[in-house]
């Protein structure tokens, strides 16, 4: 509890689960993740059943202001990815199992 | 793009392997990610994002409509952070 999971211990799980190669194991964590970063890059949504969706949302520009200074600054049109848990990972983590 | 079309894609850019250990390989990546998650880790994959777990204390909150109190219970919540290098590509600054 309250450890950081990297890239490393997803590729030593995929590696113990599947048993190809370690190095081929650890390139393909990396071309998943690429794919899924290209997709969203495009404008398209990714939808990973059980686990939840990205999506990328168009924000228009807005009136923002300094918190400390009290000054107000345009904030510019910008793009955001939203994730989306799905609600079998939520009842997973809500149940801890 | 779908969980299958995903699988699909990398299958094309590996004809090497089979596309049912493809599909081990995905699921396997998900699956890792939702373990830590339930066990109340933090997930950080450099350059793409980080998915970590919120508490939510228990609280006391209120129908709008009726007015009525409610007691909502404690949870946790799964939250994902942008990484930096994904967010520039999302605004063509990288």
């Amino acid at each position: 509890m309250g450890t950081t999971v990297t890239r490393a211990d997803i590729a030593e799980y995929v590696y113990e689960e599947v048993g190809l190669s370690r190095t081929e194991t650890a390139g393909f964590v990396d071309s998943v993740l690429e794919e899924i970063a290209s997709t969203l890059v495009e404008g398209e949504t990714v939808k990973i059943s059980s686990f939840g969706s990205f999506s990328v949302r168009q924000k228009e520009e807005r009136v923002g202001r300094n918190p400390k200074t009290g000054v107000e600054v345009p904030i510019s049109p910008r793009k955001v990815l939203i994730f989306r848990a799905s609600h079998v990972l939520k009842d997973r983590i809500v149940a801890g199992e | 793009m779908t969980k299958s079309q995903l699988i699909q894609r990398l299958a094309d850019q590996n004809p090497h392997l089979y596309l049912r250990d493809i599909e081990r390989i995905v699921d396997a990546i998900f699956e890792r990610i939702t373990q830590a998650l339930v066990e109340d880790d933090r997930v950080e994959l450099r350059g793409f994002g980080a998915f970590s777990v919120k508490h939510r204390d228990a609280r006391t909150g209120r129908n709008p409509r009726t007015g009525e109190t409610v007691e909502v219970e404690a949870k946790r919540l799964p939250f994902f952070k942008t990484g930096k290098a994904l967010r520039e590509r999302l605004n063509g600054e990288a």
